[in-house]
């Protein structure tokens, strides 16, 4: 038994396609070389490093350095504790939403608490952490009057990443949730076990997978984050904002290599259980939706303390970012409040070169969502509805991107491309320009996008592009005439997510922007360190206003030209 | 549609797959030799998973052979992709374009194919006129009914005038009534247009009313080709036998000759069977009996026992046991002859002409 014929024909087939062979060839050089080959020389860097020739000389050198061995320490540490938190609070914020009675008044609180993670920059919280609670903060100096509060360190990000990440874990939990049949847990009620004995018994077994899954995907977005360790960290240094002063402060690339390597291998190693162990079984536990709408707890002793409760982490969650704006509009942050003043943001105009920093962010982003929207979705075409040799490869690639921390990323850049390739010269013109931050946005959005094309290519019947392939479409008809228009929901809010990740990364552009391009985060980065709030604040509410107005227009569109809706039904 | 017609011939063709699970390679379809003749409904009937389907689909051009050579007319197709065959497909699922309204979906293929905006609308409107669509242009798919998208799906295929159609059970989301309306429908226009046809079903009686020749497939090798009327009467072996209608098999020795009958022997009691050149004294056959072509009797045939009896109206059902073969048959208009019960003795009579004797 053979299959070369086969295998010959249908290689044949994809040959008298030279669209499809053209994407194909461009998309796994461009994955291969702006994914692939910054890691792979990474690892060329730091195993050869220092003296020439092959050795671990680089790696006893870094080991041999307290502050490295301390912050992988640091990572590990918040990374847990943040995982644990954030995973507990997602999962009560999603037992409440799921299960509780609520009024409009704690449901709309639920709502916003589930959509600021997309719109926010993601320091935002660091910010306003420092604001309420520093040293002068409004909360512990003015109204605790504690005149000492420390907030940077441990604490400070533990709190600060739970918040940013918590609602991830919600979203995933409220899916989770929905999909258990409540006939499973009503049988258990019916013979007489007790609510909580129902959840225990019941409920969170069948969600176990699934805890194991959001607790990891917190941890690795936690130790690969690298905006609020280095504004709340004070001397408190996780392996991200190491690896960023081993290059900018002490010159040691070489050295940020290895640890590049380091914090890509504990991401790895997580991400390959999250992916391959406890994704695959969190859903596998779930599938089909609920039969029937379940018995919301109306119960008051129930419903009362666990609603107050959420909508109190909801209200907090919501000051936090309020708190932003209002900063910015303080003449001096902590000593004078009034009266309220606009000169945050007349400076950020005239003497910091705000309109510059916005017009860079905004153009630089603006180029990069239509492409990295227009790649995710050709490649989750080819992943779900192609079948070639190449495929898994693309798919794994694009996949491995979501486990690379910006940092790494970062590092990876400077050494594969400030000298050109392989340190040759070879496309050295690159580095430094605007098209390799953009490159990098593409980068670090595509793997979300991807993932949510896949999602929706999944729901549409295979024989409905087979059809029109049939009736003499070539695949790139196929693909403008017959996939896209039918996933142009998913386009459009890919374009809009990889838009805002652009504008609010900081990660991986800190280490390439060069003084020709300012970019708001880096802007607000660096006033947050000098301690100028103010300014920070004024940069910030504006980036959140530009993010917010995005993800409106994405919503006004989708409501009026949007098509999914019109044919779901469709068979 | 002045076009010379094509026939379809696949030779020798195998498909292989892998088991997802075991990582087992398997023969879908194996070393399958079919021709279909230009202008002929054809019939791929079979059990599910025995590689209908995939035979189609190699047709179409979606999976590739891993054996064999497909020829369109004369012209070997393997290596074209789907969309350069002179094929077009009318899925289970209709698959219309649902961002297109009705109209639209008709005209994809002409406006792929760049012809003049008029004879696109000549042609998708007179289309539409032979699947009794008309003035449905303008709507959106999801605003038919089931057997109005199979139109459309069917109109699609049509209009652009293929050398073959293919069909992969067309009706199987549709009610059993309309069901029957719908292939009486394909019929027609398939024979109007004079087109080659393939049709894949698991339905018997949807192919027996359509076809002009059904293929049997069994675990992807092909069983037996023929026309409706030489697979219900000459099946080549039991597993024809017993998917086309309801058959009752009885195992016998053959005895001697008499005239053109030939006398076989079940646990000592004999009975005829029609005599077929190269039958054997002393070899065992077995006897293919339809339940229709078979009735109960006190004094004539194979002694028998009656296990279950049931008055179904238009018939009494009947299971008897023959030594111990079971058979089942059917004795229509019931009113005017004798009812046997449960536990009766009697006999089991039947014509040796309408018997169809198979080798063991
Ligand atoms: N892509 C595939 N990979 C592996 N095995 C497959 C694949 N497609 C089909 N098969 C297997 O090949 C065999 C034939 O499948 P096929 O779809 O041709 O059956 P079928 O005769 O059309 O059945 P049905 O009447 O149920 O539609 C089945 O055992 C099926 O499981
Ligand atoms: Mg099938």
């Amino acid at each position: 038994m053979a299959k070369g014929q086969g295998a010959a024909l249908d290689k044949k087939k994809l040959m008298a396609d030279p669209v499809m062979v053209t994407t194909i060839v461009l998309l796994i050089t461009f994955l291969s070389l702006f994914i692939l080959y910054p890691l792979a020389i990474l690892l060329v860097d730091s195993f050869i490093g220092d003296g020439g020739g092959l050795s671990f000389s680089v790696f006893s050198r870094i080991f041999k350095i307290p502050t490295f061995t301390t912050a992988i320490t640091n990572t590990l540490k918040v990374g847990f504790m943040v995982g644990i938190i954030a995973t507990a609070v997602g999962l009560l914020f999603a037992y409440v939403e799921v299960y509780v009675k609520m009024n409009r008044f704690a449901g709309g609180l639920f709502k916003v608490v589930s959509m600021l993670p997309v719109v926010s920059p993601p320091f935002v919280l660091s910010l306003s952490m420092i604001m309420l609670f520093g040293k002068a903060g409004i909360i512990t100096r003015y109204l605790l009057k504690i005149y000492d509060n420390s907030v940077y360190g441990f604490w400070g990000i533990v709190v600060v990443q739970s918040l940013t990440f918590f609602p991830v874990c919600y979203m995933m939990f409220k899916g989770l949730l929905k999909n258990i049949d409540p006939s499973l847990e009503e049988a258990a009620r019916d013979m007489g076990a007790s609510r909580f004995k129902v959840f225990t018994s019941v409920t969170f077994p069948l969600l176990l997978p699934g805890i194991g899954n959001a607790f990891l995907v917190t941890f690795i977005e936690s130790i690969a984050d690298f905006a609020n360790p280095m504004i709340i960290g004070g001397n408190y240094d996780t392996l991200a904002t190491t690896i960023y002063l081993q290059i900018t402060g002490a010159y040691d690339k070489a050295g940020a290599a290895a640890m590049a390597v380091v914090l890509l291998c504990i991401t790895l190693a997580m991400f390959i259980v999250q992916k391959y162990v406890l994704e695959a079984r969190s859903t596998a536990t779930l599938t089909g939706k609920a039969s029937r709408g379940r018995m919301l707890i109306e119960d008051k002793s129930v419903r009362i303390p666990l609603t107050t409760l959420c909508s109190l982490g909801a209200l907090f969650v919501v000051m936090m970012y309020i708190c932003v704006p209002i900063g910015a509009l303080f003449p001096t942050w902590g000593f004078k409040f009034f009266p309220l003043t606009g000169k945050w943001f007349k400076l950020v105009f005239t003497r910091y070169n705000g309109f510059k920093a916005f017009k860079d962010s905004f153009m630089l982003s603006l180029i990069a969502a239509p492409i990295t929207a227009l790649l995710s979705m050709i490649i989750s075409y080819l992943v779900v509805k192609r079948k070639f040799r190449s495929k898994a490869f693309i798919e794994a690639v694009s996949m491995l991107a979501m486990a690379v921390p910006g940092t790494v990323l970062g590092v990876g850049y400077i050494r594969g491309f400030s000298g050109g390739l392989f340190h040759t010269g070879l496309l050295q013109g690159l580095y430094g320009t605007g098209a390799i931050l953009i490159i990098v946005f593409i980068i670090r959005s595509l793997p979300t996008g991807t993932r949510s094309g896949i999602a929706a290519l999944r729901q549409i019947d295979k024989s409905i592009e087979e059809s029109a392939y049939d009736m003499g479409a070539d695949s790139f008809r196929v693909f403008t005439t017959v996939t896209l228009p039918l996933i142009k929901d998913s386009f459009l809010s890919g374009l809009v997510t990889a838009f805002v990740r652009s504008i609010t990364a900081i990660s991986a552009i800190i280490l390439l922007v060069t003084p020709q391009y300012l970019l708001i985060t880096v802007q607000i980065n660096e006033f947050a360190e000098k301690g100028s709030f103010g300014l920070a604040c004024a940069f910030a509410s504006i980036l959140i206003l530009i993010t917010y107005g995005a993800v409106l227009l994405m919503n006004l569109f989708i409501k009026y030209f949007g098509t999914s809706r019109k044919f779901k039904e469709a068979e | 549609m002045e076009k010379i017609k094509k026939g379809v011939r696949l030779e020798h063709i195998s498909k292989i797959y892998t088991d997802p699970k075991t990582k087992n390679d398997f023969y879908a379809v194996k070393d399958t030799s079919i021709t279909i003749d230009p202008g002929t409904f054809v019939t791929l009937l079979g059990p599910s998973g025995c590689g209908k389907t995939t035979t189609l689909r190699m047709i179409a051009g979606f999976e590739s052979p891993d054996e064999g050579e497909i020829y369109l007319g004369d012209e070997p197709i393997n290596s074209l992709t789907p969309n350069k065959r002179d094929t077009a497909m009318v899925f289970q699922s209709y698959a219309l374009l649902p961002h297109y309204n009705i109209f639209d979906n008709v005209a994809y293929g002409l406006k792929l194919r760049k012809l003049p905006k008029e004879e696109i609308r000549d042609r998708v409107l007179k289309i539409l006129d032979l699947v009794e669509l008309t003035g449905m242009e303008t709507r959106m798919t999801n605003q038919l009914s089931g057997g109005q998208q199979q139109r459309v799906a069917l109109a699609r295929a049509l209009v652009i005038e293929p050398s073959v159609l293919l069909f992969d059970e067309p009706l199987s989301n549709l009610d059993a009534k309309l069901r029957v309306q719908m292939r009486t429908e394909i019929r027609r226009i398939q024979q109007e247009v004079g087109i080659t046809a393939i049709y894949v079903t698991h339905d018997q009686s949807e192919a027996m009313a359509i076809s002009d020749n059904i293929i049997i497939m069994d675990k992807g090798v092909v069983a037996q080709m023929g026309t409706p009327h030489q697979i219900y009467y000459n099946p080549v072996n039991e597993f024809v036998a017993d998917f086309i209608g309801e058959a009752n098999f009885l195992r016998g020795t053959m005895k001697g000759i008499e005239g053109n009958l030939a006398i076989m022997e079940l646990n000592g009691q004999r009975f005829k069977v029609e005599y077929h050149e190269g039958m054997e004294e002393g070899r065992q056959y077995t006897a293919v009996l339809r339940p229709e072509a078979s009735c109960l009797s006190d004094d004539k045939g194979v002694s028998c026992k009656v296990v279950l009896s049931c008055f179904m109206g238009s018939y009494q059902n009947y299971h008897v046991m023959v030594g111990d073969s079971l058979v089942r048959l059917e004795e229509y208009n019931p009113k005017n002859k004798k009812i046997y019960k449960v536990g009766d003795q009697c006999r089991l009579d039947f014509d040796p002409a309408s018997v169809h004797v198979l080798p063991c």
